[in-house]
Order: C-alpha cells, then structure tokens, then sequence
C-alpha cells in the first residue's frame, strides 16, 4: 500500500499541509513499515491547475491513497479517476496522522472540498 | 479562520473604503490586498514593509538569435499573434511552448518572467498581505492567489482575514473570491452599477460563494437605489445596507489621518451597521 | 483614427467620456465608431439606444481525446503548460476551463488521437445607436479568458480606421487585456479623478501609455477643490488636461440613470468635441 500525505516539511515530523494542490511536499510511503520519501509537489510552482499537475504526479507514482485537508474539484476529478481514496485530516504531525489512519479515524472525501480549495480551473490566466 | 471577500464587478464603487472601515472595525485581522492591477488598500493602512520578493507569474519565450535560421515555423504555429516578424511579443506571449516545440534548430526557450512583487507588511490593524503587478502583465489571478496564500507565513492569532478583491469577472476576480466564506459585493445606483453587480453575483454563484450586496453613495440616485433593492429581492440575496455619498471620507485618506476617523463621518456609521451584520453571518452564535 | 479611453482605477468615468465624445462626433457628422472592449464589464450600451445588427461568438480551440486511437503514453499532459490534461491509466481527463487553446497537445500527439473542438468563451454584438456604430464584447460569466474576446472584437478594425474615428472604451487597469484593447491606438485619452486613488491608479495608467509610447492626455473627470492633486503631477510629467468635468449632482443623476449628459446639455456636445481637435492636433504633431 502506498500513501501519499500532502505537507509543509520532509519528514514525518512536519505538518500536514492542508492544501492539496499547492502544499511544498508530499510524503509518498507505506503506513505500516513508515518508509516515506519526500516528494516536491510540481503543482506548487504551477502556473494554473496547480491540483491537476499535483494528482498526475501522485498517480504517476502509484499511489493508491491520498490524505490531506482540503481537494479542489479538478484534483479530485484526476484523483477519482485513477481509483485513488482521499482521506480528509487535521494539520496534524504527519505521525499523529499517520496514527490516526491507521486507527481508522479519518473521514474519506466523497467529492471536492470547497473551504480551502484552488480555483476550479484558472489559477492564472 | 474565516474569510471575507468584498467585490465590486464595476469599479470605483468604494469597495476599497469598505474594505478599510470593515479593517477598522475589526482592529486584529489580516488584510489582503487582492486588487494586485490597481492596488489602493495600502493607502489606508499606511504600511511598513517588511518583505518585498519578486513574483515569476508567468513563462516567456527568448529566442537564441545565433541558433535562428528565420524558418519562421515559429510564427507560423503562435495561435497567440505573439511572434511578428521573427520578433517575440511579450506582451502577448502567453508562455504555452508551442513555438519551442515546433523550432528546428531549438533557438528558442521557455523562462520563468518576473510578473511582479509581492509584499509583506504590518500594519497597526494587522498584518498585510500586498502586491503589484508589473504593467501589462499577464497572471495577476495567479499573483493574487501567491498574495492570499503568503497570509499563511504570518504567525498570527487573527480568526478573520479580510480581503480586497478586484473589479472585473476574470481570471483575478475569480483567484480572490474562490474557497472564501462570503463576499460583501459592493455596487453603485446607476445602471452600470446594476448591470454589474449582476455579473458579480453570476460569479459568485457559479463558484459557490454566499453573498450580501451593499449600495454606496445610495443617496447620489434613489430611483436606482430602489431599483438594485427590487432586484436583490427577487434573486433573494441579502441587502445589508446602504451607504451615503460623503465628500468627508475622501478627506480622511487625502489627510492620510488614520482609519479610523474614517469611521466618525456619517459614512462610517453606516459602514459600521454593515458589518454588524456581515460579521453574524461570518461568526453565527 | 483611434483613441482608446483608459483608465487605471476602475469607475472614473471611462465609460461616461467614451460615450459622450463619441455621440457629440457623431452628432456632427463624424463618422464614428464605439468599441466597448472593456469585455469584463461591457457598459457603453447602457448609454446608448441600440438596435443590434448582428452577433457573432467567440471561441478558443480545446482538445478533443479519440480514446480509439490514444495510447496514453502522457505526452499532450506533459507538454500542457496550463496543466489542462492529465492522463490516468486508460483516461484522458481534459479541464476546459483551464486550456488556452494553443494547440500543443494535438501537435505532441505522436498518433495524432487529439483534434480540437472550439469552446464559447464569450459574444460579439455589432450594431448602431443613430448615426454612430456600435461594437461591443462580452466575456461569458464563469470565464477567465478576456484577451481572446477583445483580440476578436478589435478583427476589421485596421481596414475602418481611415474612414472612422474609433473611439475604443478600454478595460480599467494595466494588464494584459488592456494592452490588448489600446494596442493600435493613434492616442490615448486618460481618464482621472482628483482623489487619492485616482491619482495612484493614473501613474500606474500613465506608465502604460508611455511604455506602449502613444501620444496621450487626460481629462479630469469629478474635478473640484481638489484638482491641484493631479494638475500638478500633469504638469510636472507634461501631460496636458485636455478637459475638467466637474462633480456635479445633476451629472450624476443623468449618468446613474443611462443618460449620456453630452445628449440633454450642448455645452458639453461643444466640449467634447474641443477635446477631439486637441487629439487630433498632437496626433498630427506626433506624425511629423
């Protein structure tokens, strides 16, 4: 199983962030074993459809879950479309989410969350 | 955190002033000046920059003049008129690739363009979160979501952050109103005031956004007043108030006296009535 | 001839100044053409009684996946610098909203699988108000996309400029629509008001107009006491006031409710077109 958490840092000590699409880093790895490895989010530096080229990213890495606070609509449509389970978490340390996971506490989003979300679509013109 | 937007659609309508008042008003909140083509709110806040970083909103195409052969394939494949005569316009450049991609002898290049600034201030109010955006630019929406996102490196108590939006429906517009709580649409009695509103609201709602309409200088054309009103009703979004044409408020930001002698002239008493009720509907008990 | 109205802040009465100068040349016997290219918010037609003669779409190309023939292989999301594609496993998913339309993808394709549809982005209205002929662009709600929808509505306007005065409302700013919509342009006419604000929003106009080097001048819109704010900075920059219209609540009255001020009070018919022989006294300085 591999995950992949959206954060400010790269390690498990550092934050979820809870933007998807526009978070430094995603923390790609195995929940169980707690092998993680840094990953530079490409969306970050996106002109526009910052949560597309973050998803594509996660996709291309084969990642079957994602946690993270809040997914545009056009992220979650990528997300969706590859199979991908979203879990919704607080910023919390990455192991604090890490255990909440595992103990079966985080919700999983069943469509777009709107409160911190990217734009649908443009982020520029 | 809760986030609040004040939109226009036409301009000058005083969204700015509002903004401001509302600033005032709240004393600790963080302040967005999203309005990045004509930014006016450091006016009124009276700033003290603390960081200024340059802002690669967008790509640019260079061209290697000793690799060009002058094919012209180049232009041939612009669908944006951005290359003329072998020359790059920058201005309409819009950084998709296509004339890279197609160049036989790769003579040209993609580079990131500074489009602007962006800046950090503080403020007696709180911290500000600013911009500006270089003449005929292109990304202001993505300026203004890289000015609403550098809030996040302020370490603050603040529970509200109050964002001045843009005029306009496009591409800005839409970067300062998405994932807000609410917009406060500022207009104007007149027809143009009423026909844009219209479109704001159009926005709004198309991106899921609740919002409350305002009319300042209401006085400066009742008939027209009444007319928004009628139409606020029959679309069911909420007026808040209105707002009386005051020459006083003017004289505060041309003093450059602080804001909130803005909020003693009779304009600010209204403004002051507003925002009791957009705070309920931000912060419901 | 082209004079294009701006504006750096928004509300200062650009629109109010495209009008009534276009009517008042119109009315004497100019031909003259009025290009609303302030596509955002397109408001010249309030003012006017206006029979529309024809409407046209605008479009912008966006791909179209043939999953018979794609082999997902990534390259058109690769290429896309707007991030308008992705491809997930056997799915090609295409975000409209964000694509430019430049056509990159359908040309990466190496089994060519992506055609392109076109995709409405806005209308344009061509029509007359009386003697003066009417143009104007609407960019559609929910859309981001202006410059296309200005780029489409300025297409003739090259072949008409010897026998029209355009007089072309531009939106308010310095962004790239704006450069859009003054580009070609004889003269720039700024649009000011005498207040803090305006005075910022102008220099930053200002600074448009003499980076795209246009022969320009401003007109004072709401002017009282204090206009010293923005004559001396005119003067000191060497930008001539080429007309002062004061705030008054007659004027506003007739403004707020449609009516272009220049058709009810001649006084203003006449000074308005004292404005024009100003413009077309420096083009011609400028041509030499």
């Amino acid at each position: 199983m591999r995950i992949a958490i959206s954060a400010t840092g790269r390690d498990l000590d550092s934050r979820l962030d809870s933007r998807f699409g526009r978070c430094p880093y995603f923390l790609v790895g195995d929940p169980e074993t707690l092998e993680f490895e840094a990953v530079a989010n490409p969306g970050a530096s996106a002109g526009g459809g910052a949560g597309v080229k973050a998803a594509q990213e996660l996709v291309d890495r084969g990642v079957q879950v994602v946690i993270t606070g809040q997914c545009g609509p056009n992220a979650y449509d990528v997300l969706e479309a590859a199979g991908i389970k979203i879990f919704q978490a607080p910023e919390e340390t990455l192991r604090r989410v890490l255990e909440l996971y595992r103990e079966g506490k985080l919700a999983q989003l069943n469509g777009p969350g709107s409160a911190k979300q990217g734009l649908k679509g443009w982020g520029s013109q | 955190m809760r986030q609040l937007v004040i939109v226009s659609g036409k301009g000058g309508t005083g969204k700015t002033t509002v903004a401001g008042a509302f600033i005032a008003l709240a004393w600790r909140s963080i302040c967005v000046d999203a309005d990045v083509d004509a930014p006016n709110l450091h006016l009124l806040l009276h700033p003290k920059l603390l960081e200024e970083e340059e802002f690669q909103g967008a790509k640019i195409v260079v061209k290697d003049e000793e690799k060009c052969t002058e094919c012209g394939k180049c232009e041939e494949y612009c669908r944006f008129q951005a290359i003329k005569d072998l020359k790059i316009d920058p201005f309409r450049c819009e950084g998709c690739g296509v004339c890279v991609y197609v160049c036989p002898e790769g003579a040209l290049k993609l580079e990131d363009e500074v489009t602007g600034y962006t800046m950090l201030s503080r403020t007696r109010y709180g911290p500000f979160s600013h911009a500006r955006l270089k003449i005929g630019a292109e990304a202001s929406g993505k300026l203004v979501t890289q000015v609403r996102k550098n809030i996040e490196r302020f370490t603050y108590q603040e529970e509200l952050v109050i964002i001045d939006g843009c005029p306009g429906i496009g591409c800005p517009v839409i970067a300062s109103i998405s994932g807000t709580d609410l917009a406060l649409a500022v207009t104007e009695p007149s027809v143009s005031g009423l026909h844009d509103l219209q479109r704001i609201l159009g926005v709004t709602r198309h991106f899921g956004i609740k919002s409350l309409v305002c009319i300042n200088k209401y006085d400066l054309c009742p008939e027209m007043s009444e007319e928004i009103e009628d139409y606020c009703t029959r679309e069911g979004v909420e007026m808040v108030g209105k707002i009386p044409f005051d020459p006083e408020v003017l004289e505060v930001v041309r003093q450059e006296r602080p804001l909130e002698d803005l909020l003693e002239t009779k304009a600010g008493k209204a403004i002051e009535g507003i925002w009791e009720t957009v705070k309920n509907h931000l912060f419901p008990v | 001839m082209i004079i294009t109205v701006l504006s750096g802040k928004g509300g200062t009465g650009k629109t109010t100044v495209a009008v009534n100068l276009a009517l008042s040349l119109a009315e004497e016997g100019h031909r003259v053409l009025l290009l609303d290219a302030d596509v955002e918010e397109p408001n010249a037609g309030l003012y006017l009684d206006l029979v529309v003669e024809e409407t046209f779409s605008v479009d912008v190309l966006m791909p179209k996946v043939d999953e018979s023939l794609c082999t997902y292989c990534g390259k058109c999301a690769e290429f896309c610098q707007f991030n308008a594609l992705a491809v997930i496993g056997e799915h090609v998913l295409v975000f409209s909203e964000l694509c430019h339309g430049c056509g990159g993808c359908s040309l990466v394709c190496p089994v060519e699988a992506i055609r392109e549809v076109p995709r409405l982005v806005g209308t344009i209205e061509k029509g007359r108000a009386g003697s003066l002929k009417f143009w104007s662009g609407r960019m559609k709600v929910g859309e981001a996309l202006a410059v296309p929808v200005t780029r489409k509505l300025k297409e003739g306007l090259a072949e008409l400029k010897d026998e029209f005065i355009v007089i072309i409302d531009a939106p308010p700013g310095s962004s790239c629509p704006v450069v859009e919509a003054v580009r070609g342009s004889d003269y720039a006419l700024l649009v000011t008001e005498p207040t803090p604000f305006g005075k910022h929003d102008f220099e930053i106009a200002l600074g448009l107009v003499r980076d795209m080097e246009f022969p320009h001048g401003v007109i004072i819109n709401r002017s009282g006491d204090d206009d010293k704010l923005i004559e001396d900075y005119c003067r000191e920059q060497d930008v001539p006031v080429l007309l002062k219209i004061p705030f008054s609540p007659r004027l506003a009255a007739l403004g707020a409710r449609g009516i272009p001020f220049s058709k009810v009070i001649p006084y203003w018919r006449d000074k308005f077109r004292q404005v024009y022989r100003k413009i077309k006294e420096s083009c011609r300085c400028a041509s030499w």
